[in-house]
């Protein structure tokens, strides 16, 4: 290290600042949940609108229903014509798009910040008064079909992605794929869309996230005229998915496909997630998925597996803590060349085995927790980062206090903590373990031999 | 239900113009940046940009340049990879370098209280790498997976086979990681070649953004390129788009086919850059708004997403686009973007349609500037390109000021419909190619 900068190093002192943004909350008569972060460095606007329904809360059979559903949420309304909202959005200079995840929906605009009001018009209007027809639905079926395409069917990688979450989750319906199995997708039909439409898209199921240059004052204004008139769905039941059982068998399996060139394994476990009141586990979980794939120069599987064995060209570890129900911890090798699946499969474990048996080196666990803080503050330097902050945890079941909390709950985590969490998620049969391979996949050390 | 009024709330402006004061700072050193000062929160973004990028690797070195980019953070001073991974930790600071055709960037972010040692590892990466023998092999094994995996992945085929069809022998005309035979072949030398020709004095842009003083970039500036080499390398020549036109299929076992395509296109300094820009945005350069996504997507549901582009590169522009269509409907989807870019160079734009655009575009432009990083790049792309400072408050009536007849005669001379090239990968029914 050069001098100047170990000098510096020994020196650090951080002084945290406190958050910059403000945050104001509050709930309309029709149960209509509202949040605004002040952010007044640019007369820009960010405004969004999060249903508590996704792919997860869809009836049985009807897999990619509530993704369809926001696709038609951009057709016509008793008001609009089809795809005017975006058209007006355009002509004044904003985006605007739209997301369907397990747990949540979500539309959004970005726009100069003095459009809001015209934004919540429109909104306000399509979360009650879609108006849809059969050519709506026959044209945005072929178009979703396209995306299944895009997304998943021209990608190895996300076949194998989507046959291993069915594996991993044996009961519960994070088991299918968001965008939908393709034979229901091909069936789905206007009733199925306006069925789930008109039971989730209401005021009581919905937060209003704004964030930007505006006033608390003016947006609470603004969301009583135009969301406050709409009327809530009575009888909306709070969201009790199917559970997993307790699983006793780890799952394998291998997916081949010619369009592989670069095998790789990965692995799934079960693991929990943020919990109203209750999110140190899931933040240990954090930490132990930068301790083991993080930066590869320094996380447990990047300096094992790529600088010292020299077995894998890179190495990673991933884990999600928003989500309504249970998550997932994923980890995974692409091997060096020459290197077999079961030879980097091998080498994993053993990296996993010997961390479990020596624990975590306290230096990274400073400098993880040191970055963990610092992103905090990077982070408000993206309006929409914040605003999704908010509508993601608010709709996989926390509170507005649980996404204030987090980041202390972050730094409290210990090193014990992740520990702890490590040897209970990090069970095989609470596990699915993927191959992605091609059939001229390079040859085990086995078949090398018998050759 | 609420009345809704929008012909009345059409009628409010939009902000005129982007507000944001951007400031030139020259340093002691004499090495001038863009400044802007933004101190409510306590970090700064530093973009730099050495102009040339890829396009500097030497004839038989594909890959050298990239490669070596992927170098700079694994080794440097008296650090290796992990030293300097762990020295970024401790500070919270990220510092990244990437490449490209143009240019060579480093995008960096820090802490205000951690600016000076932050800084310092930048300056070390960009003067001091030290290119160890196993850092090589490392980083060389990870190119060789990514060009092994681009083998079989129908967008980079495409993306590839365009490339080669418009620029042939130019260093546009292939993939600039390279291929498995020249990455395999580079190096220690060809990657220190690539280093001197890369970063140099002679070629850098460099922007601030953030919680951060004139006195204290100018001293950023000269710490970080002081010391760095007067001149870096030859940069190569200008090259036409020479794709023939037509329709080639590349065959590909795969469920949606994937198609790029491209025609000659139009270089910013030209008086009717603007025009072409907005007659762009009208056929496909918007994002929801635009004839292809109306006719491919709305009508037809023949994809799920369609875009054109109009790329003022260093050495060649382009009118260019892609989608992707499942086998069966892909001809079709060709038919409809064929018969739109015959339309629009024969009948051009409507009044409607150039209003609609001209409130998009310069509506949305002030919103470009959005946070720390993003105004960074854009200030550092500003100055590579040669736009003057003011260039923010005057773009919005540049935008205005492009009449109907303008936008219509250059809607007729860009849209060039007899030499339109698509490279469709995949396994397309009825869709005859008419060029190899």
């Amino acid at each position: 290290m050069t001098r100047f900068l170990s000098a510096c190093l020994a020196a650090l002192a951080f002084a945290w600042p406190a958050a910059a943004q403000e945050v104001t909350d509050y709930t309309l008569d029709n149960g209509m949940q509202v949040v605004v972060i002040e952010d007044h460095r640019a007369p820009v606007v960010v405004h969004m609108v999060w249903y508590r329904a996704g792919a997860a809360d869809e009836p049985p059979g009807k897999s990619g229903i509530a993704h369809f559903l926001e696709h038609l949420l951009f057709k016509a309304t008793d008001d609009m014509e089809s795809g005017e909202l975006s058209r007006v959005v355009a002509e004044n200079g904003g985006s605007d798009n739209a997301f369907t995840s397990q747990d949540y929906t979500a539309y959004f605009q970005r726009i100069a910040a003095d459009r809001l009001e015209l934004m919540m018009k429109m909104e306000a209007d399509r979360m009650r008064d879609l108006r849809l027809n059969e050519g709506d639905i026959a044209t945005e079926r072929d178009v979703i079909l396209e995306e299944r395409a895009m997304r998943t069917e021209n990608s190895p990688g996300a076949l194998l992605n989507e046959q291993m979450q069915a594996a991993l989750y044996m009961n519960h319906p994070y088991g299918i794929p968001v965008i939908g199995w393709r034979h229901e997708m091909e069936e789905l039909g206007l009733e199925d869309a306006m069925g789930y439409y008109r039971k989730y898209y209401a005021p009581n199921n919905a937060i209003l996230v704004v964030a930007g240059d505006v006033e608390p004052e003016e947006v609470k204004e603004l969301a009583r005229t135009y969301y406050g008139p709409l009327e809530p769905t009575e009888g909306l039941e709070a969201r009790d998915r199917p559970k997993e059982p307790v699983q006793l068998a780890e799952r394998r399996m291998t997916y081949e496909d010619p369009r592989v060139s670069q095998p790789y394994v990965v692995r799934s476990y079960i693991a929990p997630e943020r919990n109203p009141d209750d999110q140190t586990e899931a933040a240990a979980l954090i930490y132990l998925s930068e301790i083991l794939g993080g930066n590869s120069a320094t996380s447990v599987f990047g300096q094992a597996l790529e600088f010292d064995q020299q077995v894998a060209v890179s190495t990673f570890a991933g884990y999600d803590a928003l989500s309504l129900d249970l998550s997932s911890f994923r980890i995974g090798i692409v091997p060096a060349q020459g290197v077999s699946l079961t030879e980097a499969e091998a080498a994993m474990d053993a990296v996993l085995a010997d961390f479990m048996e020596e624990g975590i080196d306290p230096e990274q666990f400073d400098r993880i927790k040191t970055r963990i803080r610092a992103n905090d503050i990077y982070a408000q330097d993206s309006m929409r980062g914040l605003a999704n902050r908010y509508g993601a945890a608010l709709t996989s079941g926390l509170t507005i206090e649980d996404v204030q909390a987090w980041p202390e709950v972050l730094q409290s985590v210990t090193p014990e903590d992740v520990m702890a969490a490590a040897e209970k998620v990090l069970q095989r049969d609470n596990s699915v373990t993927g191959w992605l391979t091609g059939p001229d996949a390079e040859p085990t050390a086995d078949e090398e031999a018998i050759q | 239900m609420i009345r809704l009024a929008f012909a009345f709330l059409l009628l409010t402006l939009a902000p005129a113009r982007a507000q944001v004061p951007i400031e030139e700072v020259t340093s002691p050193g004499g090495i001038t940046g863009w400044l802007v000062e933004e101190h409510s929160i306590p970090f700064v973004a530093l973009e730099i940009r050495f102009r040339g990028g890829t396009s500097l690797d030497l004839p038989g070195k594909r890959g050298a340049t990239n490669l070596m980019t992927g170098l700079l953070e694994e080794g440097a001073g008296d650090m290796d990879s992990r030293a300097y991974a762990e020295a970024k930790d401790e500070l919270a600071a990220s510092v990244g370098f990437d490449v490209f055709g143009d240019a060579l960037t480093v995008s960096a972010r820090f802490l205000t209280e951690n600016m000076d040692p932050s800084v310092e590892l930048v300056r070390v990466a960009l003067e001091e790498p030290t290119f160890a023998a196993d850092a090589i092999e490392r980083v060389r094994g990870q190119v060789l997976a990514h060009l092994r995996s681009r083998k079989t992945d129908p967008n980079e085929i495409a993306s590839d086979a365009i490339a080669e069809a418009a620029y042939g022998d130019h260093p546009y005309g292939s993939y600039d990681g390279g291929t498995i035979e020249s990455v395999s072949g580079l190096t220690r030398d060809d990657i220190v070649t690539a280093w001197k020709n890369a970063i140099a004095r002679d070629r850098v842009y460099v922007s601030a953004v953030g919680d951060i003083t004139p006195e204290q970039f100018g001293e950023v500036i000269d710490t970080v390129l002081g010391g760095l080499h007067e001149e870096g390398g030859e940069y190569p020549g200008p090259v036409e788009y020479s794709a023939d036109p037509g329709v080639s299929v590349v065959p590909f076992e795969t469920p949606q086919s994937v198609a790029r395509f491209g025609q000659p296109g139009m270089e910013i300094d030209n008086p009717d850059f603007f025009a072409a820009y907005i007659v762009n945005t009208i056929m496909g350069g918007s994002n929801f708004e635009n004839r292809l996504f109306d006719e491919v997507r709305e009508k037809r549901g023949l994809t799920y997403g369609i875009y054109t582009y109009l790329a003022d590169s260093d050495y060649s522009d382009v009118l260019g686009g892609g989608f992707s269509s499942q086998n069966a409907v892909m001809g079709e989807a060709v038919s409809v973007v064929q018969d739109e870019w015959r339309k629009m160079s024969e009948d051009g734009i409507t009044a409607e349609e150039l209003e609609a655009a001209k409130t998009y575009l310069t509506g949305a432009y002030p919103l470009r500037f959005d946070g720390n990083g993003n105004i960074a790049n854009i200030l550092t792309s500003m100055q590579m390109d040669g736009y003057p400072i003011d260039y923010p408050e005057t773009r919005n009536d540049k935008v205005r000021a492009v009449t109907l007849e303008e936008a219509n005669r250059v809607a007729s001379e860009l849209f060039q419909p007899e030499n339109l090239r698509f490279v469709v990968v995949g396994q397309p029914a009825e869709l005859e190619p008419t060029v190899n």
